[in-house]
């Protein structure tokens, strides 16, 4: 692209600029996405509405677009590191502004494996969806899990695999919690390349994400089930 | 016979006219092992068609594809084996093969039965080894670089192998050139190098009994 046919992102008006940040989302334009962010910031557009408006509405045509077949994974990731780059500017003013809280994850890849690309994208969806992520890595044994949850207190466990070889682990860590009389508690989310619906019934979790924003419309789902069941209560 | 690794990567290898009585239905990365195999031993009892093995990049059509060659085949041949371990299905390709009534190779991968279920099982320390073959070194820009990005996205190296230590070359034969070629892919993916020759394991032992 030459010089003259450079997009200004400040001189565009707010709608156009969101409009604009869907498109350098969607090219994974790091740079320009913090430019975005920080022109909305001066504009004085609240976080939270940057972040959902903006960034997650951006994330979501591309999580579209690679369940559809139409983005892979190389896009995907570049998309993420531009969301990524945004999120690094909102997420301690989200803080401060006191945005909404949906509700807390804690999310892991299981012992024996070293695989997190998945599990990372799912963290950022779900922070840009409302919830607290608290993020213990990869190579997580069933003691790591439960010193989190115990620790951390959260609604929902996340557990991710990318191998045949380390997804029945994730049995073994849901099966501790139904030992220690705690499975109930949580809301147990799994994922992974290999795993299917069937193999996420078969090892007693809730429910089977495919994707990351499947990840955060069954989280939402249950958190509302969880919620009534409060209420009811 | 003259084997194009792009051709088997894209399209497998196609069956020739039956000579055996059993079919071997495999990955497209095991043709010139299998191919080797057959010739060292004179198993002539084995006919051999591939499926393309870029579903190695594809798990899930991996467990369709080897219905549809069962299929294809099955009233042809006295038996069919596939040369298929689990290969990231999660299970689906062995209920397949036993729905089927047909025999598969035993194993999560092919890098666990060059080198020997038994004992690759026994690495307890090798959960940041990233591991190639004869075949996937030398399909490596097809398998690695141009999926994952990495020529045009040099920059993503670090997300997708950030966690990973070393590249195991698992060599299937004695090559020099693949030698050097496996340790620029090392070096393209910042990993250090271990060569770590398998010949042909558990592979060989499976088609023995056949």
């Amino acid at each position: 692209m030459s010089d003259e046919d450079d997009i200004i992102l400040s001189e565009l008006d707010d709608e156009e600029l969101v409009a604009q940040m869907f498109d350098d989302l969607y090219d994974g334009l790091k740079e320009e996405i913090e430019e975005g962010v920080n022109i909305l910031l001066e504009r004085e557009w609240a976080p939270y509405d940057i972040l959902t408006k903006a960034l997650v509405g951006g994330m979501t045509i591309v999580g579209h677009d690679f369940r559809d077949g139409i983005l892979f994974v190389p896009e995907v990731l570049l998309a993420a590191n531009a969301m990524k780059g945004g999120m690094a500017i909102l997420k301690p003013l989200l803080a401060e502004t006191g945005a909404p809280r949906v509700g807390k994850m804690v999310i892991g890849t299981v012992k024996g494996d070293i695989h997190d690309i998945g599990k990372n994208l799912v963290g950022m969806m779900m922070e840009g969806a409302g919830f607290e992520v608290v993020d213990l890595g990869i190579n997580n044994a069933v003691e790591a899990y439960l010193e989190a949850m115990e620790a951390e207190g959260p609604d929902i466990l996340g557990m991710s695999a990318l191998l045949t070889t380390t997804m029945p682990y994730m049995k073994v860590v849901i099966d501790t919690m139904v030992e220690q009389g705690i499975r109930d508690d949580y809301i147990v989310l799994v994922g992974g390349a290999p795993l299917n619906e069937e193999f996420g019934k078969a090892i007693g979790a809730d429910a089977y994400c495919r994707d990351a924003a499947v990840a955060v419309e069954t989280a939402k789902e249950w958190m509302g089930r969880k919620h009534n069941s409060m209420q009811s209560a | 016979m003259t084997l194009s690794d792009t051709a088997l990567t894209e399209d497998g290898l196609p069956l020739k006219t039956r000579q055996g009585r059993i079919l071997l239905i495999a990955c497209g990365a095991l043709a010139r092992e299998i191919l080797d195999l057959k010739r060292l031993n004179g198993w002539d009892h084995l006919d051999l068609t591939c499926l393309p093995a870029k579903y190695h990049l594809y798990p899930d059509k991996i467990t369709d594809a080897v219905r549809a060659a069962v299929a294809k085949h099955r009233a042809t041949y006295d038996d069919i084996f596939v040369v298929y371990a689990d290969c990231g299905t999660g299970g689906q390709l062995q209920t397949a093969c036993a729905e089927l009534g047909v025999k598969m190779i035993a194993g999560p991968h092919c890098y666990s039965f060059f080198e020997g279920n038994g004992r690759f099982a026994a690495h307890d320390d090798e959960i940041t080894a990233f591991y190639l073959t004869d075949f996937l070194v030398r399909q490596f820009d097809a398998f690695i670089m141009k999926p994952m990005g990495l020529d045009r996205h040099p920059e993503l190296r670090d997300m997708y192998f950030g966690n990973y230590e070393k590249l195991v070359y698992q060599a299937q034969t004695k090559d020099d050139d693949l030698l050097e070629k496996a340790k620029a892919c090392a070096a393209k993916l910042n990993l250090t190098f271990e060569y770590r020759f398998t010949g042909y394991g558990d592979l060989a032992n499976a088609l023995k009994t056949l």
